[in-house]
C-alpha cells in the first residue's frame, strides 16, 4: 500500500491555493457526462452532493434513513467554529489551526488542518446565505460563544440545535438539486459494497431497505460520507443506525483504514439506567461552565448527595487541574471520571457516575439565571431521569461520542483506492487523536462544500466518463457476494439475537478498548472478539426474508462488520504504544496524564486488509510538524 | 378567470373561499337577526320592515341571488374540502383521541350539513310558504301584501316549530363559534395578543346571534309577543 | 411494571388501492418493563422476546433517540408521540404510563404516508414539498460576508422557531384531516423572516402549496391538533403566515411581464 499524502509544496498558507491551481479542470460542457455516487447525506454528504450537482455533475446520493434530513449530523448541539474574529478577541486562521493541531495532540496532518481553518470562514457565509438561523445579537449581527475550552469566542450556534440547522441548510441545497433533477436521491438505501474496476472505485452495490432488492450503481467516482463507527461500543451518543459498514467494506476492497483506535469519549452524558439502555444521551459540555464535578471522598458512600458535607466531597477536577478546573478538555475530564469510579467512589446504583452540581451556582446567581442558561438541558435531563437537577446534582458519566479514525485520505480526500473519496467523520484527516468541541460540523461542511468540488475534478479530468457500466462483470460478482451474505445471515437461524451479540461486543470494547487501554486487556479482547464473531456466524437468529423491510437483517449486516472492525480497532490500540488524545494506554502515563511518544509514534497508522483470517498490515504515514512545535499538552 | 378557479381549487384557496363566504354569510345572519328583532316591537314595525325590503324590488333579487351564490359557494367548497379530507386518511385509527380540538371545530361538517337542511326548511317555511301554508296565507301590510308578523307568531305558537327553530340555534352557535375564529386564522390573522381576543369575540358573536334567534323562536312561548289573531 | 400492547402489524406494503393490506391490531403482553425505559426501548424489549419466540419483530422507524432526527413516531393511544407534550416517542418514558396500562400503538395514518410495514410509513411526501422550494436558491461558492446583511434578532428568532421542525410528521398524523399545513407553514415561516429567504417568497408560497396539495394531504380546518402534538411545539401562527403568503402570491402580486428588452447577447 502506497501512502502518498500529496501535500502541495510551499508555505502552509498557500498550499490550498497552489493545489487548486494544480488541479486539472473538467470542461463545463463535459461535467454532465460524469456521474458521482455520494453515499451518506449528513453535513459532508449532503453538501458534497449539492455542490457537485451545482457544478454540473450527475449525482446520485444514497442514505439509509427515510430522508436525507435525518442523518446524525442533526444531533450536534453546541456549535461550529470559524476563524471570523468578529469578536476582535485575537482569533485568526492561524490560531484556529494551532488550537486544532494541539487539541488533536499533534496527531493530525498540518496542511489539512490549516486548510480547514481557512475554509471555516466560508462555511459561515454559505450557511447564512442559505437561511440558517444562527443566533444573533441585538444589532442583528451573528453571535459567538466560547466553547470547548477555547480562549476566544469563535463558535457560531443556533440555540442547542446547530447541527440540525446546518444540516437543514445542506439538505435544502440538496433538495433544490433533487427538484431540479440534478441529483437522484435514494433514501432507505444502504451501501453494502464497493465495486473496484482496474484499481479504481467505479460503483457501489446497495440494498433497497424497502423492497430488499440488491442493486448496482455505476459511477465515475464514489464519495463516502458515512460517518463514524462509535456504535462498535453498542452504547454511544450516536444514532442507532450509525455503522461502519460502508467504510469497512471499502476497506476490505483496498482502502486503508487509519487510526481506528482514536475514539472520543464525551465526559457529560446521562449514565446508563439499566440493561434495556439502547443509547446514551449527551448533556451539552456548556454545563461545565457553571456545574462543579465531584464524588464522595469515601468509597461506596451511598448517602444522598445533600447529606454529604463539603469536606467529604472531592471536587477532583478542580483539585487536579487548578487552572482549567471543571473546564478541562473532554479526554482529560472523561479519564478523571473513570479514575474515581475505578476507586469505588462512583455514585448512583451502578457506581458508574459522578455528580455535576449546580448548588453553588444557584446560590450565587439564583435559580432563574441558571434556568435562563440551561433551562432546556435541565428539562431534558429531568425528562429522561425523573430527577430535578435544580434540587439535586445531575449524575453524569462519559460516553463514546465521536471517532477521529477513519479511512485514510490524502490531501485531496482521496483514499488509497483512486476514485474513492472520503469526507467528514468517515475519514481520519483533521482531528488527530482528539477532536475539539464545535469542530466536527466545521470539518464535514468544509469537506463537502469547499474541498471535494475542486479535488474530484482533478481526478475526473483524467478519467473517461461513463467508462464502466453496471453490466461490467465485476458488478455481478460483487452483488453476488452481497446476496450470499444476506442468504447466510438468514440461514443460520440460531438462538441469540443480533442485539445480544452487539451488546456483548460493546461490553468487550468498552471494557478493554474504551477510556483506558492496556496490553493485557487488548490481548484479551483480541481473543474474545474473534470467538464472539465465530459464535455470531453460528448462532445468530435473523428472522424474515431478504425481501421487504427487515430491520433485523439490516442490523445483522452492520453488527457482522462491527465484529470484524472491533478487532482491528483493538489491534491498532495495542500497536500504538503511547498515550495521545482519546487513546490512553495505562502503561504510558505520568500520574494519570497521557504521555506521548513522538519519537516512535508521530505518524498515522494505516491498516491494509489482507483477506479473511489474514493479519492486516500496518503502514505508517509520518506526520511532519513544520509550523507547530510538538509540545506536551498540559492543563494543570 | 382560470387563475381564480385554480386558486379556488388549491387547499388554501378553498379555505380562503370558506372564510370569505363565511364572513359574508355571517354578515347576512347578523343583519337578518337585527331586522327580525323588530318582531319584539310589534306587528306594525315588523310588517313595515318587511314591506320596505320587498319594495326594493330588483335590488332585493340582486341581493338574494348574490346571497344564494355565496351560500352555494360556501357549501360546494365545503363539500370539496371535506371529501378531500376524508380521502386523505383512508385507514382510520383503531383508537381515536383528541387533545385540544373543540367539539365545535370537530363538528363543522355535521353542523354545516344540519344548517343546510335547516335553511332549506326555513325557506320553505317562511319564504315560500310550503310547509305551513296556513300561516303564510293571511293578508296584511307586510311584504307582498301578506302579514309577516302573523306568519311568524302563528308558527312559533306551534311548540314543535318553536323547539325545532330553537334547537337549530345551538347548531348555528357551534358553527359560528368555530367559523368566526377559524376564518381569522385562514385569512392570516394570528397574533399572540389578538388571537385570544378573536376567540372570545367569536364566542360572544356566535352566542349573540344564536341567543337573539333563540329569543325570537321562543318569543311566543315565553309570552314576549302576542300571536296575531 | 406490566403493560398490554395493541400494535398494528402489517406485512405487506400499502398501495393506493389497498392501504390496509393484511394489517390488523395484535395484542401482546409485556412484563418486567422498567419505568426508566423509553417507549422505544420497551419496543426493543418486546422485539427481543418476539425473536426469541420465532415471531417477526415489530418494525418501527427510529434513529437518534434523542428527539431531534424526526425518524421515530407512532400514535400512542390515539395521540402521535403519546401523552407528554413537546416530546418525541423516543423521549417518552414508560413512567408516563401506569402499571397494567393497555396501550394502543399505530402508525401515522395518512394517504400521503403509506405504511411500508407495521409502524413504518413512507414520509417522502415531505421531501417532495421541500424540493419544490423550501430553500434559498444559492449555489455553493462565495456569497457575501455572513454579517453583510444584519437580521433583527427578533426575526432570526422567529425564523428559528419555525426552523426547529424535525419533519417527523406528527402534525399530519394528529390532524383530523391528515393535513400537512403545520409542516409546510413552518417552511414558509422559516424563510419568510429572513432577508435571504424573502427574495423567493412568491414562488416559494406557490410551489410549496402546490406540492403539498399534489401529495394528497387534507385541508386545514383550524382544529389545532397539530400544534398540540408537535414535539417542537411549533405554533399554528406559521399556518396563518403561509395563508397570507399564498394569497399574496396568488391574488395580490401581479406576475412579472417576463418581457425581454434588447438582445440577449
Amino acid at each position: 500500500m502506497k501512502l502518498d499524502a500529496r501535500i502541495p509544496g510551499g508555505p502552509i498558507q498557500q498550499k490550498w491555493d497552489t493545489r487548486k491551481f494544480e488541479l486539472k479542470l473538467v470542461n463545463p460542457a463535459n461535467k454532465r457526462k460524469y456521474k458521482v455516487l455520494v453515499v451518506g447525506s449528513g453535513l459532508a454528504g449532503a453538501s458534497a452532493a449539492a455542490s457537485l450537482a451545482e457544478l454540473g455533475y450527475q449525482v446520485e446520493c444514497f442514505c439509509f434513513q427515510d430522508s436525507p434530513r435525518r442523518a446524525h449530523s442533526i444531533a450536534a448541539q453546541g456549535g461550529i467554529n470559524a476563524a471570523k474574529n468578529y469578536r476582535n478577541d485575537g482569533d485568526s486562521i492561524w490560531r484556529l489551526f494551532y488550537d486544532t493541531v494541539k487539541g488533536g495532540d499533534f496527531r493530525a496532518r498540518e496542511a489539512n488542518v490549516y486548510r480547514l481553518a481557512q475554509l471555516s470562514v466560508n462555511i459561515i457565509d454559505q450557511a447564512v446565505a442559505q437561511g440558517v438561523p444562527f443566533a444573533r445579537d441585538y444589532g442583528g449581527l451573528l453571535d459567538n460563544r466560547s466553547f470547548g475550552g477555547a480562549q476566544v469566542s469563535r463558535t457560531f450556534y443556533a440555540r442547542g440545535q446547530t447541527g440540525q440547522q446546518l444540516l437543514l441548510g445542506a439538505y435544502a441545497a440538496l433538495s433544490r438539486q433533487i427538484g431540479l433533477g440534478a441529483v437522484k436521491m435514494f433514501p432507505r438505501t444502504e451501501m453494502l459494497d464497493l465495486v473496484v474496476v482496474d484499481g479504481h472505485a467505479k460503483g457501489i452495490v446497495v440494498r433497497d431497505l424497502v423492497t430488499g432488492e440488491v442493486r448496482s450503481h455505476a459511477g465515475d467516482a464514489v464519495v463516502l460520507a458515512t460517518g463514524g463507527y462509535g456504535n462498535v461500543f453498542y452504547l454511544s451518543t450516536n444514532a442507532k443506525g450509525c455503522n461502519v459498514t460502508a467504510t469497512w467494506r471499502a476497506h476490505k476492497r483496498g482502502a486503508g483504514f487509519a487510526n481506528p483506535c482514536y475514539t472520543q469519549i464525551h465526559p457529560t452524558c446521562i449514565p446508563v439506567s439499566g440493561d434495556h439502555q439502547s443509547k446514551l444521551t449527551l448533556m451539552s459540555e456548556s454545563l461545565r461552565n457553571d456545574g462543579r464535578v465531584w464524588v464522595p471522598k469515601k468509597a461506596a458512600d451511598k448517602r444522598p448527595p445533600a447529606q454529604i458535607p463539603d469536606e467529604e466531597r472531592d471536587y477532583y477536577l478542580e483539585r487536579k487541574y487548578p487552572s482549567f478546573g471543571n473546564l478541562a478538555p473532554r479526554d482529560i475530564a472523561s479519564r478523571a471520571a473513570k479514575q474515581v469510579c475505578d476507586e469505588g467512589r462512583g455514585i448512583g446504583d451502578t457506581g458508574l457516575g459522578v455528580y455535576l452540581d449546580f448548588r453553588d451556582s444557584i446560590a450565587r446567581l439564583g435559580k432563574d439565571a441558571i434556568a435562563a442558561r440551561y433551562g432546556n438541558l435541565f428539562h431534558m435531563y429531568a425528562k429522561i431521569t425523573a430527577e430535578d437537577p435544580y434540587s439535586q446534582p445531575m449524575r453524569i458519566f462519559p460516553a463514546v461520542h465521536y471517532t477521529m479514525g477513519g479511512l485514510w485520505v490524502d490531501y485531496d480526500l482521496q483514499s488509497t483506492i483512486p476514485g474513492l473519496f472520503v469526507l467528514g467523520e468517515a475519514n481520519f484527516s483533521d482531528h488527530g487523536a482528539n477532536r475539539l468541541g464545535a469542530s466536527a460540523l466545521m470539518q464535514g461542511l468544509a469537506d463537502g462544500y469547499f474541498v471535494i468540488p475542486y479535488t474530484i475534478g482533478g481526478y475526473l479530468a483524467g478519467q473517461k466518463p461513463g467508462a464502466v457500466k453496471v453490466d461490467h462483470p465485476q458488478f455481478a460478482a460483487v452483488s453476488g457476494q452481497v446476496a450470499e451474505l444476506t442468504r447466510r445471515l438468514l440461514s443460520i437461524q440460531g438462538k441469540r439475537t443480533v442485539d445480544d451479540f452487539h451488546k456483548a461486543l460493546g461490553k468487550i470494547m468498552w471494557g478493554k478498548c474504551g477510556m483506558a487501554r492496556n496490553e493485557r486487556g487488548l490481548q484479551e479482547a483480541l481473543r474474545e472478539i474473534p470467538a464472539l464473531r465465530e459464535q455470531f456466524w453460528r448462532d445468530v437468529r435473523v428472522l424474515g426474508a431478504g425481501e421487504g423491510v427487515n430491520q433485523s437483517l439490516e442490523k445483522a449486516g452492520r453488527v457482522a462488520d462491527f465484529l470484524e472492525f472491533g478487532e482491528l480497532m483493538c489491534r491498532d490500540a495495542l500497536e500504538r504504544r503511547e498515550s495521545c488524545g482519546g487513546h490512553f494506554r495505562e502503561e504510558w502515563q505520568d500520574d494519570g496524564e497521557a504521555r506521548r511518544d513522538d519519537a516512535a509514534f508521530c505518524h498515522a497508522a494505516v491498516w491494509e486488509y489482507r483477506g479473511p483470517g489474514q493479519a492486516p498490515v500496518r503502514h505508517e504515514e509520518p506526520l511532519e510538524f513544520e509550523n507547530v512545535h510538538l509540545a506536551v499538552r498540559s492543563y494543570k | 378567470m382560470s387563475w381564480l378557479f385554480d386558486f379556488w381549487r388549491s387547499s388554501i384557496g378553498g379555505k380562503v373561499t370558506m372564510a370569505i363566504t363565511g364572513l359574508l354569510l355571517f354578515g347576512f345572519v347578523l343583519a337578518h337577526l337585527l331586522g327580525n328583532l323588530q318582531l319584539l316591537a310589534g306587528p306594525e314595525k315588523l310588517n313595515a320592515y318587511a314591506k320596505m325590503l320587498a319594495d326594493t324590488g330588483a335590488l332585493l333579487w340582486v341581493a338574494r341571488i348574490g346571497l344564494l351564490a355565496v351560500f352555494v359557494l360556501h357549501v360546494v367548497t365545503a363539500i370539496r374540502l371535506a371529501r378531500g379530507n376524508r380521502a386523505a386518511r383512508p385507514v382510520a385509527y383503531a383508537k381515536e383521541a383528541t387533545v385540544q380540538a373543540t367539539f365545535a371545530s370537530r363538528s363543522m361538517v355535521f353542523s354545516g350539513l344540519s344548517l343546510l337542511v335547516f335553511v332549506v326548511y326555513h325557506l320553505l317555511h317562511f319564504t315560500f310558504g310550503v310547509t305551513n301554508p296556513e300561516h303564510y296565507a293571511r293578508k296584511g301590510a307586510g311584504a307582498g301584501g301578506h302579514d309577516v308578523y302573523a306568519m311568524v307568531t302563528q308558527s312559533f305558537a306551534v311548540p314543535a316549530i318553536a323547539i325545532a327553530y330553537a334547537a337549530f340555534q345551538i347548531v348555528l352557535f357551534l358553527h359560528l363559534r368555530h367559523g368566526m375564529q377559524s376564518l381569522a386564522q385562514t385569512l392570516g390573522l394570528n397574533h399572540g395578543r389578538y388571537t385570544p381576543m378573536i376567540r372570545t369575540l367569536s364566542f360572544l358573536l356566535a352566542a349573540l346571534i344564536a341567543g337573539g334567534n333563540l329569543l325570537l323562536a321562543l318569543s311566543v312561548q315565553l309570552g314576549l309577543v302576542e300571536v296575531a289573531r | 411494571m406490566k403493560v398490554v400492547l395493541h400494535i398494528w402489524r402489517q406485512q405487506k406494503r400499502a398501495t393506493p388501492q389497498d392501504p390496509k393490506q393484511d394489517g390488523r391490531m395484535v395484542r401482546y403482553e409485556l412484563d418486567h418493563v422498567s419505568p426508566d425505559m423509553s417507549f422505544l426501548e420497551m419496543l426493543d424489549v418486546l422485539n427481543e422476546r418476539l425473536i426469541g419466540k420465532g415471531e417477526d419483530p415489530v418494525a418501527f422507524d427510529h434513529d437518534c433517540r434523542e428527539g431531534v432526527c424526526g425518524s421515530c413516531g407512532v400514535v400512542i393511544d390515539g395521540v402521535p408521540h403519546g401523552p407528554e407534550r413537546g416530546t418525541t416517542t423516543c423521549q417518552l418514558h414508560m413512567r408516563s404510563f401506569r402499571d397494567g396500562a393497555e396501550i394502543w400503538v399505530e402508525p401515522w395514518r395518512a394517504k400521503a404516508f403509506p405504511v411500508l410495514r407495521d409502524l413504518v410509513v413512507d414520509r417522502s411526501a415531505f421531501d417532495k414539498v421541500v424540493q419544490a422550494g423550501a430553500f434559498v436558491s444559492v449555489n455553493t461558492g462565495a456569497p457575501q460576508d455572513a454579517n453583510a446583511i444584519p437580521v433583527p434578532k427578533a426575526d432570526a428568532d422567529r425564523a428559528f422557531d419555525a426552523a426547529t421542525c424535525i419533519g417527523c410528521g406528527a402534525c399530519v398524523a394528529a390532524c383530523k384531516n391528515a393535513s400537512a399545513m403545520l409542516f409546510v407553514g413552518a417552511k414558509v415561516s422559516h424563510f419568510l423572516h429572513l432577508p435571504q429567504g424573502r427574495v423567493e417568497r412568491e414562488t416559494r408560497a406557490r410551489n410549496l402549496v402546490a406540492a403539498m396539495d399534489a401529495a394528497g394531504f387534507g385541508n386545514c380546518t383550524n382544529q389545532l391538533e397539530c400544534e398540540a402534538v408537535c414535539p417542537k411545539e411549533i405554533p399554528v401562527r406559521v399556518i396563518a403566515e403561509m395563508n397570507r403568503e399564498f394569497v399574496r402570491a396568488r391574488l395580490v402580486e401581479q406576475p412579472a411581464s417576463g418581457k425581454r428588452v434588447g438582445g440577449d447577447g
